[in-house]
């Protein structure tokens, strides 16, 4: 053999190496490329294209404009008072998630963490049914008083919005403060406190400036929430409040001025790029603290009775705010009310099916209009193709950064997998239409414009749940399979794929709930003929009429079931404490 | 300086559930001195402490100082010092910010918190420490903070829980004589935790002996360790020559017969007992009153002293001797003797 041969032979499978190795991004990369890049890029286009004056002209345009700098102000300060007051409402919940140890502990938290998942849609629906006009409160006090008007406005307040973000997001501080707290050293306070320092400045001195890192990242995380809020300022907030994500759909879809609309876009992601560079880094220094103690040195039963009574208000409080909205929403659909005959000031209620059964029926016989059956059957449609084009993409993705987590590849790629997760719903669905409306991709008809925006969404939750997994098949188990006489598809069968098995259901089960409740974008890219269940809500809950809200509550209850049922699979599927998030 | 001031600890009970963690703890650690609370790991030493320095409450008993009850005194107002097993610094302050923490509590001005920071580190051997990082501090050095840390507000007790528990042999040994000196040079009423029965002889006044949440013996060191009161503590301290045997009156004498011999027993109650041969009180060759023969089976040298395996009539026992004596080669025949008022101790067996 002479040695070209010899020298080309041992570069063959380099050069086979890097085709190897790239392979597995292409489709995931060329869908971000095609469907996230390039409308972003659009976006800034269209943008850009109407400053005549030079590349400032369109953001100098939006701060002069008062109407715009209004939208600026009230997006951050909703956004900074929701978060203080998340904080303030769920510090205690975490001091006592993290430092005690008592009954119902699991079922609290799955509680709470069902009402962090649930479709905004059906927040703002669960709300109406309590505290809105035809809600239970106001149903019980005009019923109690005879009144004609209900007596609580709370549907299109500011309290409304603000109420709905702290039931959105105390998780998170339950969560992520209540686990670095429980992790926490209880011997720092007890040393604080055997030197003098009482309870309040053991916390202010010690327990607090512990806690920095876990509480400022958790405020982070809810201030983008917060500050990215669409679906619950339209509902709940009314036509008075917009933030900036409100403001470009009504941008869009109200006055269809699309080169505003994308400046307000381009705002709006500058803010989000550097506020989810700024969790990730914080969120990156929890994972490495000094002073961390497994959980079992630090809880402790609630002894006295103080404790006990203070522990009991407080979790009556945080269960009244989840439970109660969508125990009213649920029941409230069920319900029929007819308000007083004269000279009763009595309501007559009672139970009945037919919201429900009103969801098929074509009342007004229009031929343009669509029964909210068949947002069921297209929001099923739509999820099941968002499911099988994630799974598609994040397979391959998951697959390549767990082979090599450490590749310059991998470095590169991975925190652009994530870019989506860091881009607004609404912006992602403007992306959509100002891009995908021409040749050579010119997909306004198409129906796959709703499962192309929802698997953006979800996109980066398929991959953080199957890397983990992947990962955690070391190369050894299916050397040892071998070794015992497995076929290497017997390996497969018996050491992979129950491995990612689990993993697999679970990324599925993300990618169709994330499609079935989405509802930023979707209120752009809908066509109006095809709308999904959150649309359906949405256009029940501004029309007026009896039948209309309870169709509304009986869409929302249907919703707010199919994403219980799919969160508590991925609970129960998810191999214990895996997950990157 | 009256004996009877200091603390006082009557009939202190906690229990964890089901669990018992300590039953009927009494006993006083006068002023200016110090108390080895002595036990293997998980007797309650360490729930004893808590409850002391008011972070736990008994479920029953008394803590007092000086005859004054503290029970629902906070903690923070017992002016307790308390050093954590691994130091518990607080790793968002600097050395000086750690070691002033209790004066700031305690509401000193800056001048005499800086004098007094000063003047501990000092103490402990680490003057120009005051702005180092507690991250980047050795272990020896955490333990010197941590000290300095709880004497600084002038606690008028300080308990140490395992201080050295967490450092390598050789910079315990050293350290254990650095805290004596520390704690005798300022006369601190002290409480010193520990597993380590070599510790506690080092640097306690007194020892407090505590098994599965009892207090089995107390005493001064040398106390202990020449009378344990039961085989528990004689095992606990590393004597392992515990054989069976019975006790009966021979006329006028009484004695002990066991496996390898009968041996006089002067105050021991006749029936069923076990009998301990204390391994640092026999010596090679035939000089006192009781002598025993057998085979060696092991030696291991420990630098001062040797340690000897003889298996006499089928028991194996285990002997010190100085390391200059000279020892047949194992397997020969070795011959030693004793003084039974000195090595045998009787322990009744109880039914």
């Amino acid at each position: 053999m002479d040695r070209g041969r010899v020298a080309l032979s041992r570069q063959a499978p380099y050069i086979g190496n890097v085709v190897r190795r790239s392979s597995p991004w292409l489709a995931p990369l060329g869908f971000l490329a095609l469907f996230y890049f390039y409308p972003l890029a659009s976006i800034l286009q269209t943008s850009f294209a109407r400053g005549e004056a030079g590349l400032v002209a369109p953001f100098i345009d939006v701060i002069s404009s008062a109407s715009m700098r209004g939208v600026l102000w009230f997006t951050l300060w909703q956004a900074a008072l929701s978060t203080l007051l998340t904080m303030l409402f769920g510090l205690p919940g975490a001091f006592l998630l993290a430092r005690y140890e008592f009954r119902g502990k699991s079922v609290i938290l799955a509680l709470t963490g069902i009402s962090f998942v649930l479709p905004t849609l059906v927040v703002a629906a669960a709300f109406n049914a309590i505290l809105g006009p035809r809600g239970w409160a106001n149903l019980a006090l005009m019923d109690l008083f005879g009144l004609i008007q209900p007596p609580i406005h709370f549907v299109n307040t500011f309290l409304a919005i603000l109420t709905a973000h702290v039931f959105y997001n105390t998780t998170i501080v339950l969560r992520i403060v209540g686990d670095y707290w429980s992790h926490l050293d209880p011997r720092m306070g007890q040393a604080a406190q055997t030197l003098g320092a009482d309870r309040w400045r053991t916390l202010v001195h010690v327990t607090l400036p512990l806690l920095m890192p876990a509480v400022t990242t958790a405020a982070l995380l809810i201030f983008i929430f917060n500050f990215t809020s669409f679906g619950v300022i339209l509902v709940l907030g009314g036509p008075r409040f917009a933030t900036l994500e409100v403001e470009i759909y009504n941008q869009t879809i109200g006055l269809f001025n699309l080169p505003l609309a994308a400046t307000l876009a381009m705002i709006q992601l500058v803010f989000t790029l550097c506020l989810t560079i700024a969790y990730t880094r914080f969120s990156a220094r929890l994972s490495s603290p000094n002073t961390l103690r497994p959980r079992r040195f630090s809880q402790r039963c609630l002894t006295n009775w103080r404790s006990r009574l203070l522990a009991s208000l407080y979790l009556t409080a945080l269960l009244a705010l989840l439970v109660l909205p969508l125990a009213a929403l649920v029941t409230r659909s069920f319900l029929r009310v007819e308000p007083p005959r004269s000279g009763s000031t009595n309501w007559e209620a009672d139970f009945t099916l037919d919201y429900y059964r009103e969801l098929s029926v074509n009342r007004k016989e229009s031929l343009f209009y669509t029964p909210p059956t068949t947002a069921i059957g297209v929001s099923l449609g739509y999820a099941l193709a968002t499911t099988c084009l994630a799974l598609a993409l994040g397979l391959p993705a998951a697959w390549a950064l767990a082979r090599d987590a450490r590749s310059p590849a991998s470095r590169i790629f991975d925190p652009m997998l994530m870019l989506p997760l860091g881009t607004s719903a609404v912006t992602l669905g403007l992306g959509f239409i100002v891009a995908l409306d021409q040749p050579p991709l010119d997909l306004r008809a198409s129906i796959l414009l709703v499962p192309l925006a929802h698997t953006l969404v979800a996109f980066p939750f398929v991959v953080r749940s199957l890397t983990p997994s992947l990962r955690s098949i070391r190369p050894r188990l299916r050397q040892a399979a071998e070794v015992m006489g497995a076929t290497p598809l017997q390996a497969f069968r018996h050491i992979d794929l129950p491995i990612i098995g689990r993993a697999l259901l679970v990324a599925a089960t993300f990618a169709f709930a994330i499609s079935f409740g989405e509802f930023g974008a979707t209120a752009l890219v809908a066509r109006p003929e095809y709308p999904t269940i959150p649309v359906m809500i949405y256009r029940y809950l501004s029309q007026p009429g009896a039948l209309n809200y309870g169709q509304a509550l009986a869409l929302s209850t249907l919703l707010a079931v199919i994403t219980a049922l799919s969160m508590l699979a991925i609970e129960r599927f998810r191999v214990a404490d895996v997950g990157e998030f | 300086m009256d004996e009877s001031e200091g603390l006082t600890l009557r009939g202190i009970e906690k229990s964890f559930g089901a669990k018992k963690a300590l039953s009927g703890v009494s006993f006083d650690v006068h002023r200016g001195e110090t108390v080895a609370l002595l036990g293997p790991s998980g007797c309650g030493k360490s729930t004893l402490l808590g409850i002391i320095a008011g972070l736990d409450r008994p479920d029953q008993g008394e803590v007092s100082w000086n005859h004054v009850p503290l029970t629902g005194i906070p903690s923070h107002q017992r002016n307790f010092g308390l050093m954590f097993q691994d130091f518990a610094l607080f790793p968002h302050r600097d050395v000086f910010g750690n070691v002033a923490f209790g004066l700031q509590m305690a509401k000193w001005n800056a001048e005499s918190i800086e004098a007094r920071v000063e003047e501990v580190l000092e103490l402990v051997g680490l003057s120009g420490f005051a702005g180092r990082d507690v991250n980047t501090l050795s272990g020896g050095e955490a333990q010197r903070v941590a000290l300095a840390r709880s004497l600084a507000p002038n606690p008028r007790l300080i308990m140490l829980d395992e201080p050295l528990g967490s450092l390598d042999r050789t910079l315990r040994e050293r350290l254990v004589f650095d805290l004596r000196q520390i704690l005798q040079h300022s006369h601190q009423t002290a409480i010193y935790v520990t597993h380590d029965q070599e510790e506690a002889f080092i640097l306690a006044d007194r020892v407090v002996l505590m098994n599965a949440g009892r207090v089995i013996q107390i005493g001064l060191p040398e106390g202990i360790y020449r009378h344990p009161d039961s085989v528990f503590v004689a095992r606990f301290l590393g004597m392992n020559n515990l054989l069976p045997g019975l006790v009966e009156s021979k006329g006028d004498v009484k004695v002990v017969s066991t496996e390898i011999g009968v041996f006089p027993a002067t105050d021991a109650i006749p029936g069923p007992a076990t009998v301990l041969l204390r391994p640092d009180d026999v010596q090679p060759g035939m000089e006192l009153a009781c002598s025993l023969s057998g085979v060696l089976a092991e030696t291991s040298f420990r630098g001062g002293m040797v340690r000897a395996k003889l298996v006499v009539n089928k028991v194996a026992l285990d002997f010190d001797f100085p390391s200059y004596i000279p020892l047949p080669p194992v397997g020969g025949m070795l011959t030693v003797s004793f003084d039974p008022a000195q090595a045998v101790q009787v322990f009744p067996v109880q039914n």
